[in-house]
């Protein structure tokens, strides 16, 4: 009774994961194509990888990505953080309002985002004499960022005990050392959490690097775009490739160390039962 | 104090942000130009003689450019559009005036190209390429006898079709085909070629500009309007492709360089376009490109490389020239209606 | 000791970059080019009701088959042992990690005509079908897109739900559908919701995924207003009034999912 359902529910996940993956392989496998087909396969080569190489257009446009990703990333870890042990200790009365406009960003389409922030640098700008470029675009991005990692710390403290920092002031720390030393490890996970999401978001921003980049800078996504716009080439199938590969390290690297830790952390509950 | 730490990090990421905004230490100029529309050895070429570093970006159609430049967030120094949209921006004021005592070159330029009527001083431009707008297609898919602009609504090739994705050169196509001018401003004459693009839906595979190389190489689609000179270079990649000026006549148009107002680096944007009249860099240029460069000399040269079938395309005889209508500025009452129109049509 | 004063620097932020750029947009949605006030703007957009329609009906339709989909595959998931767990969840989202254009890109080379899919319907013998540049194709890039943003937060939320729950049900004699059907089920709920949020919202929106896919014609909301800004039919005005539109429409569904039970205040994501 307990075997049927579950040969079916593999199945079915096997055809998803199938779904998920097959374009992505089938770019990985036309990125080695010895012709520009994108279908008809003739011949294995490495063309397309050197040619990207010496394509400095994507290369300048993928520092430009890792730079205001990383940049954003912490910023608007640290800003969110603050900005949430900020928010948590207000009254309710104040939280809400605030809540709901840090929720905005979230809330809008990518587009909605996009448009108005283009329209508010245009505007300052023209006042300012200042122009779209790399700043622009830092700043579009730590204003989508930090309102998910502030998503991702709040809950964090409202889980903490407050028992905690009472005790540990108690016991002689300044507020300086509760905070270093008491809450922030207690909320480090929903941190280290938020500032994932928002490094993610960055990494694959396109609409909103879009219309903030302006004309000077531009993201590995904008670059994508520029290409799908003329002759296609299987530079994109190698970008796709190497792309997969360095999130493949990442998401491996990641999960072993969360593994590493819950097996300390298992062994430490196993000694203290002990 | 930890409200002076955060309070510190927001100024800290401010001044970042102000410093990365404002200045550039490097001698650089900002080109904006059409697609598939340059041998980019040439900026590097540009850039090992100058020192100054070129940033290149591309634009689909000239509307798109237009909106570009005047949402206000992008600051081109150099910008290739087309006759008419120059036309435009220079009623709009939206153009530099060039001071050519820093492009010498320009006595290389063809007579026949300068002060044109849509720039009759010759202050603001300096033509790059000239062309002819025509219909491309595979004949190993289509064998009939193509000659009329009439086979891009015909149900016979239907889901084959492909459609200029700019309001000019699709109203330009279908203008023609019903037999008024390019130039229309009847609004009756524009809502008839609107229903007939429209109408052409339940035929047409889809809105492209470049992305047609790859549709009619591959065989993914096998009739399309184009340019002149993208056709001589699909034809290297797929010998079935055939090119035909339609009976009812068509478009011949202009791409010049000019100076956007404001630009910051404009001495640099006028060393680039001399750079780029220069006989060396145009003949590369149409040997890559394919269309027909401004600079007299280079294109003789170029002429006398071709075969005939490539002469009879780049170089046409003055019969057809005289069945082609070079794209005016509309009034901007037109304008709207157009820009009403096409996102009608595309929705 | 006054915490709440570390906000301060962020709420300025917030002003200044969250605030000031909706109050600009609905300015611009109020004003016509000469800069007076006016309703112009939202009367013309009465003339793209069927960019509206198709919108809103093809984003619906991929949210509910990425619900349809999604569901039962957190199902499964949530059921699995943890060390499987964990590598599957990561399976999942690696895709999403993966640039959201070259995913979209990747259907094109499959569903063209010369395309990979056809080849294989023309190797075995059946009739080649025509997908690029329809809806259909617009909708199965949606749902490609947007499925994992779907099953994260449905598996989120199963996975937390109390063991002890379902055992005391199942002490109280209830079979495995009903226990599915009284306990699990609306347990999941918020995460339903979550997902309808992550996925409605930018599927309405998207404008790169009818480009590519969708043949330039099947013109969306997001491409309705890229053209007014940076593409072929520049009018800002036009723009921000079709944007602030798709605000308050999108601020609705939310109040809408909130009064429904969605939590709202927790990133349901790694």
């Amino acid at each position: 009774m307990r075997r049927r359902p579950r040969v079916a529910s593999r199945i079915f996940l096997a055809l998803i994961y199938l779904f998920l993956y097959a374009p992505i392989f089938i770019m990985i496998v036309f990125s080695f194509n010895a012709s520009k087909s994108r279908s008809v396969w003739s011949g294995f080569t490495l063309d397309w990888y050197t040619e990207l190489f010496s394509d400095s257009m994507i290369i300048s446009s993928l520092t430009t990505t890792i730079g205001v990703s990383v940049i954003a990333a912490i910023v608007a870890t640290i800003a969110g953080t603050f900005a949430a042990i900020g928010f948590f200790n207000m009254r309710k009365r104040w939280r809400s309002p605030l809540l709901a406009i840090n929720n905005i960003p979230v809330m809008n389409a990518d587009i909605v985002t996009g448009v108005s922030l283009c329209l508010l640098f245009v505007s300052l700008g023209s006042v300012l004499k200042y122009q779209l470029g790399f700043g622009t675009l830092l700043i579009a991005h730590i204003t989508f960022n930090i309102p998910y990692v502030i998503l991702s710390v709040l809950p964090k403290l409202r889980q903490m005990d407050r028992n905690l920092v009472d005790a540990a002031m108690d016991l002689g720390c300044t507020w300086f050392q509760a905070f270093y030393k008491v809450i922030i490890p207690e909320i480090m996970p929903g941190i280290i959490n938020g500032m994932m999401i928002a490094f993610t978001m960055s990494i694959d921003d396109f609409v909103i690097s879009y219309f903030t980049a302006g004309s000077k800078v531009q993201t590995l996504s904008m670059a994508i775009y520029a290409m799908t716009r003329k002759r296609v080439s299987p530079k994109i199938n190698a970008v796709s490739t190497l792309l997969f590969l360095f999130i493949l390290l990442l998401l491996i690297i990641i999960n072993v160390r969360q593994i590493r830790q819950e097996e300390r952390e298992k062994k430490l509950r196993t000694l203290k039962s002990k | 104090m930890k409200k002076r730490l955060a309070a510190l990090f927001a100024a800290l990421v401010f001044v970042l942000a102000l410093i990365s905004g404002c200045s550039t230490s490097k001698e650089e100029v900002n080109v904006y130009n059409w697609g598939e529309y340059i041998d980019e050895s040439l900026l590097k070429e540009f850039e090992k003689q100058t020192g100054i570093k070129v940033n290149y970006s591309t634009f689909t159609s000239n509307e798109a450019m237009y909106s570009v430049l005047k949402t206000g967030g992008a600051h081109y120094d150099v910008i290739i559009p087309s006759d008419y949209m120059i036309s435009r921006l220079i009623s709009e004021g939206m153009l530099e005036k060039l001071d050519f005592s820093n492009i010498p070159n320009y006595s290389l330029i063809d007579d026949k190209y300068k002060n044109l009527e849509y720039d009759p001083t010759g202050e603001y431009s300096v033509p790059y390429m000239t062309g002819t707008v025509g219909l491309i297609y595979n004949k190993a898919m289509i064998p009939d006898e193509i000659d009329s602009w009439g086979a891009l609504f015909d149900e016979r090739y239907a889901g084959l079709i492909l459609m200029f994705d700019n309001s000019r050169d699709a109203f330009g196509v279908a203008l023609k085909y019903l037999g008024y001018s390019l130039n229309t401003t009847n609004p009756d004459e524009l809502y008839e070629a609107y229903e007939l693009i429209k109408a052409q839906g339940a035929v047409r595979q889809a809105f492209v500009m470049d992305q047609i190389f790859d549709k009619l190489e591959s065989g993914e689609a096998a009739i399309g309007p184009y340019y002149a000179g993208d056709y001589l270079i699909m034809l290297e990649n797929n010998p079935d492709l055939e090119f035909v000026f339609p009976k009812e006549g068509t478009n011949r148009f202009v791409d010049a360089m000019c100076i956007p107002k404001g630009a910051q680096n404009k001495k640099n944007a006028e060393l680039f376009i001399n750079f780029m009249c220069s006989t060396e860099a145009s003949l590369r240029n149409m040997d890559v490109v394919g269309y027909t460069s401004a600079n007299r000399e280079a294109s003789e040269q170029y002429a006398a490389m071709l075969d005939d079938h490539a002469k009879a395309i780049l170089f046409p005889s003055d019969e057809i020239l005289a069945n082609t209508e070079v794209f005016l500025n509309l009034p901007q009452d037109i304008l709207n209606l157009y820009d009403e129109l096409w996102v009608k049509i595309k929705s | 000791m006054k915490l709440k004063y570390l906000s301060a620097p962020y709420i300025v932020w917030m002003a200044l970059f969250v605030v000031a750029p909706v109050i600009i947009v609905v300015v611009y949605a109020f004003t016509s080019a000469a800069g007076e006030f006016t309703f112009d703007n939202f009367a013309k957009m009465g003339g793209y009701v069927s960019v509206f329609s198709r919108s809103f009906l093809l984003a619906i339709i991929s949210t509910a088959i990425c619900i349809i989909i999604g569901y039962p595959v957190a199902y499964i998931l949530s059921k699995e042992r943890a060390r499987q767990q964990r590598i599957l969840i990561m399976l999942i989202m690696l895709p999403m990690w993966m640039n959201f254009l070259l995913r979209t890109y990747a259907w094109m080379s499959i569903l063209e005509n010369t395309g990979l899919l056809n080849r294989l319907l023309t190797l075995l013998g059946l009739p080649a079908v025509n997908i690029i540049n329809t809806p259909t194709a617009i909708v199965i890039g949606m749902v490609y897109n947007f499925l994992p943003f779907m099953i994260l937060p449905i598996y989120s939320v199963i996975v937390k739900i109390d063991r002890s729950l379902i055992e005391a049900a199942q002490d109280l004699g209830a079979n495995a559908v009903t226990v599915f059907r009284r306990v699990i089920f609306p347990l999941s709920l918020p995460g339903v919701f979550s997902g309808i949020t992550m996925v409605f919202v930018p599927a309405v929106s998207t404008f790169v995924i009818s480009q590519l896919l969708g043949g330039g014609a099947n013109m969306l909301l997001g491409d309705l207003i890229e053209m007014q800004f940076l593409g072929a039919a520049y009018n800002p005005h036009l723009g921000s009034a079709i944007a602030l539109v798709m605000m308050v429409i999108v601020m609705i569904c939310m109040w809408l999912m909130n009064k429904f039970g969605a939590g709202g205040e927790e990133a349901v994501m790694l």
